[in-house]
Formats: structure tokens, C-alpha cells, sequence
């Protein structure tokens, strides 16, 4: 192990603003500035901007980019229009690598596909390791981008009017027309950028790469824009409890190398028919069998947090195991994701979590525990 | 004249009452560090604690931590309006914020803790 962290070009600015700094998957990152349970409610109720530039983003260009790509991924690419964005699996023939965003981007000049991946960052290297040891040659290239990028995600319900009010008229309506997993170019105060409406919340808003000389600046200009409407800069600690209210999956605690994806709620990540990908017949399989365990929520009345590694039960008979725990601001009491045997996954079950030395009651309850305007 | 406080290197602060027993709490610099308070599971009356034994615990929205008794002796009061506004910790930790109230084995163990200039230094902050 090194003890080198990557730093991505905003670390200065985190530091300078009390940002407490942790290292996430290899990166120098700010868990929260001040408190997160107000981070992920000004997220909520007004906007928050996080700095994701620690994601991995992969730029795959060439001619056969979108067949190579529909060779290799969960979902499929080929008649994917310029500006979507899709879901979908990283797989070789035994696990799951990632799961990630691809997006096909305006084809270049010459009428030369492009299309982008954005990863985790705790499988970034593995990803581009795997991706290259696919390539077919010089029909594709594959470029690591993440180095000379910034990711900025601004979420919440006065998101795409702070960040459009930082743009000429023609691009703050491109933005401000976005459907949700479509993505335009712009520029926003005065930086060429690539917006796509998506995000990590439950809520509107949009995620923005821009050259890495250019994400201070950025930064600075939709935060100062953002304070008035109520925006806060967010850590990484509200970016998990709102991703956990909105029921959303996390590589490495929901979701993991040999997880069934249809167990975890994750089939729209997949298209089988007709197709071929690196384990698409051990997918196959899984669909057809149903599952042993599967994803569920539960709810507590007490704010103590059921965390990732304790067991689900009920009596003296272990049901399951949490995936990923916390208190839910929104919600006002802790709430958990839990792979839990599937005889006892309905809504409204009672189950105990064992914290330790203690028993807490809780019950099974639908995903999302979030859903804006609900 | 208020007895000062001393405080254990794991950021309890004890404080000896004129009858004889010691007021425990944890110190405004350890619940800032820790923000988002959740959830504290108070010490039960009548245990019988070592210096240093975890007797407690508090979780914040980030994680779980324990609370250490900084002396030797019997737990004779607890908090139990604290779980419930857990907020005073952070308005008052020193009075409203009190956690729980030892009987020393020795009352004279008090003094071997850190004092104020002590404590300050290690958590790397000014004397107030």
C-alpha cells in the first residue's frame, strides 16, 4: 500500500472551507464540512454540490467504439442517440467489475463515435485494465480522462436554475431542457462543459465535467451563485445518506463481484435477449432462478444505525445481513438496506438487526424510503 | 470556587462534587469532532467500572464510539433525559450534557487525569 492520495483539483478549496478530509478509494476526499445531516437537508430542500472527481471517467472513441462497447457491456449501446446516458454492468466472464453510466457524446468531426464511462472510483484501475485488455486494436481507443477532469454533481430542487443562471440563454435552455440520463455541452461561467441530467440523490439536478484548469473557478462561481438560493458544498457522508434514502445501490456494499443483479432490484441494468457479453449465460441463469436472498429496505423507530455487516433475524433465526445502514435525515429515524431471504422480504415483516450487544426492532419496507415531491 | 475538570486522554471529562461522588461527561472538543449525534446508550446504575473500561457509547450519523470510564468506581446516577436531547451535548456539555456520576474507588485518581493546560495541548487548541 502507498501512502500517496490522489488529490483532485478542488482539495484546496475543501481544505480552505473546513472540509474534514478522508482518503476514499485512494483519494484525499471531504467527508463533510460541518454538519452532514445539514448537508444532505439543504440537498433536499434547496441544492447541494458535491466534488465526485474522484469518479473514474473513461473517454472510448473509434469507429467500431459502439459495436466494441455492445460487445462488452450489460446494456446495449448500438442505437444509442447522441446525449443518453444508460446504466449498465461492467462484467468479465466470472463477476461483476463496476457498475457505471455510459453515454454517447456528439460524434467528432470526422463523424467518429465517442461515447463515455464514468466508474467508481474504488474500480477505476481494474475497469481500464480489463477495458484495455479488450480493445481489438487500432479501431477504439480508450483514454483515462480522469486526471485532467473535474466532476461536479449540483443536486437538489433549485439545482438547474443556479447552474443555469451561469449560462448564455442558448445553453441555460439546453440544460433546463434535459430529460432525466440525457446530456448536452454548454458553458457554464465561462467554462466548455459536459452536463448530463443524473445524479446520486433522489433528486433533480445535473453532473458537469469540465477541464481540470478550470474546476476552481466553477466551483467558486455556482457556489457564490448557489449560497442565496440555500446550496451547500456536501461531503462524501451526505452523498451516502442521500443515496441511501433514494434506495439506490453501492459497489462494494450492495452490490459486489458475485452479487445476483435481479435479486438486488438491478435487472433494468441488464438486456439479455439476443445478446452476448462477457457473462451473459451466468446471467441467464440467474434470471431464470429465483433468488435466495433479495434487497430490501428496513425501517427502525430509533435513530440507531443498523450498519453494514450486522445480522437481519427473526427470533433466533438469521434472515439476512444489512448491505448499508445510517440514520435518514428525511426520514427521521435510521433506516438500512439488507439482503434478506426471500420467504421474509414482503413489506411489513418484522425483523430484529443485533447492534451489538443489543436487538433492534425494525420491519421490511419499500425502496426508495425517499422519493421527491412524495 | 468550582472544582476544575480534568479529562482522560479519550475525551471524558470527570469533576469531583462536594459529596463525594464525580460528575462525568464528554468534552465540547470530542462532540464537535464527532457532529450528527444519533444515539447514546447510557451507562447502567450500579455497575462497578475500571478506569479506562467502556462503560457507554455514543453514534454519530458517521460511526459508533465508546465512552470510557476515567476512573475506578461504581456508576450511583445517569443522564436518562440525554438520549432524548442529545442537541444539550453540544449547547452544554459541561452542565446539561453530564453523562453519568461515579463513586470513586479513589477519589484521589481524579487528580492523575489531565487538567485543562494538559488537555488543550492535546487536543492542539487554546486555554480558554
Amino acid at each position: 500500500m502507498t501512502n500517496h492520495l490522489s488529490e483532485t483539483p478542488l482539495c484546496r478549496w475543501h481544505e480552505a472551507h473546513g472540509g474534514r478530509m478522508v482518503e476514499f478509494a485512494g483519494w484525499r476526499m471531504p467527508v463533510q464540512y460541518a454538519s452532514i445531516v445539514e448537508e444532505h437537508l439543504a440537498t433536499r430542500q434547496a441544492a447541494g454540490m458535491f466534488d465526485v472527481s474522484h469518479m473514474g471517467r473513461l473517454s472510448i472513441a473509434g469507429p467500431a467504439a459502439i459495436t466494441w462497447l455492445e460487445s462488452l457491456l450489460t446494456r446495449t449501446v448500438a442505437g444509442i442517440d447522441v446525449g443518453r446516458c444508460r446504466y449498465t454492468l461492467i462484467t468479465n466472464d466470472e463477476s461483476i467489475l463496476d457498475d457505471a453510466l455510459v453515454s454517447r457524446e456528439a460524434d467528432a468531426a470526422d463523424g467518429t463515435p465517442r461515447l463515455s464511462l464514468v466508474v467508481n472510483a474504488s474500480n477505476r484501475k481494474r475497469v481500464v485494465a480489463w477495458l484495455r485488455s479488450q480493445l481489438p486494436g487500432s479501431s477504439v481507443t480508450l483514454t483515462d480522462t480522469t486526471l485532467d477532469t473535474a466532476m461536479i454533481a449540483v443536486q437538489g430542487p433549485r439545482a438547474v436554475e443556479i447552474v443555469c443562471g451561469l449560462c448564455p440563454v442558448e445553453d441555460a435552455a439546453r440544460i433546463g431542457g434535459l430529460a432525466a440520463y440525457t446530456a448536452t455541452r454548454a458553458m457554464i461561467a465561462g467554462q466548455p462543459a459536459a452536463v448530463s441530467r443524473t445524479g446520486y440523490t433522489g433528486e433533480d439536478g445535473v453532473e458537469i465535467v469540465v477541464a481540470a484548469s478550470g474546476a476552481a473557478a466553477l466551483w467558486e462561481a455556482i457556489h457564490s451563485a448557489g449560497l442565496p438560493h440555500g446550496l451547500r458544498a456536501c461531503g462524501l457522508g451526505a452523498r451516502d445518506t442521500l443515496r441511501l434514502e433514494a434506495g439506490m445501490p453501492l459497489y462494494g456494499h450492495e452490490l459486489r463481484e458475485d452479487s445476483d443483479p435481479f435479486a438486488l432490484g438491478l435487472g433494468l441494468g441488464i438486456t439479455l435477449e439476443g445478446r452476448s457479453f462477457p457473462g451473459s449465460d451466468r446471467f441467464r441463469a440467474m434470471q431464470a432462478k429465483p433468488p435466495r436472498q433479495v434487497r430490501v429496505g428496513l425501517v427502525f423507530d430509533s435513530k440507531r444505525t443498523a450498519r453494514e455487516g450486522y445480522a437481519v433475524v427473526i427470533g433466533d433465526r438469521q434472515v439476512g445481513a444489512v448491505t448499508s445502514g445510517s440514520f435518514a435525515p428525511t426520514v427521521g429515524t435510521s433506516v438500512a438496506m439488507a439482503l434478506v431471504d426471500r420467504e421474509i422480504a414482503p413489506p411489513g415483516t418484522a425483523v430484529d438487526v443485533l447492534i451489538r450487544d443489543a436487538r433492534q426492532a425494525g420491519r421490511i419496507a419499500p425502496l426508495p424510503f425517499y422519493r421527491r415531491g412524495g | 470556587m468550582a472544582v476544575p475538570r480534568r479529562y482522560a486522554p479519550s475525551h471524558e471529562w470527570i469533576r469531583l462534587e462536594g459529596d463525594g461522588t464525580a460528575t462525568v461527561g464528554i468534552s465540547a472538543y470530542a462532540v464537535e469532532a464527532l457532529t450528527d449525534l444519533v444515539f447514546m446508550q447510557l451507562p447502567e446504575v450500579g455497575r462497578r467500572v475500571k478506569a479506562g473500561e467502556s462503560f457507554g457509547e455514543i453514534e454519530s450519523v458517521k460511526a459508533v464510539s465508546d465512552m470510557y470510564a476515567p476512573v475506578a468506581g461504581e456508576v450511583v446516577a445517569v443522564n436518562t433525559e440525554l438520549p432524548q436531547r442529545l442537541e444539550s451535548l453540544g449547547q452544554d456539555p459541561y452542565e446539561a450534557g453530564w453523562i453519568a456520576r461515579i463513586k470513586p474507588d479513589n477519589p484521589a485518581d481524579i487528580e492523575g487525569l489531565l487538567d485543562q493546560t494538559a488537555y488543550d495541548a492535546l487536543v492542539g487548541k487554546q486555554s480558554r
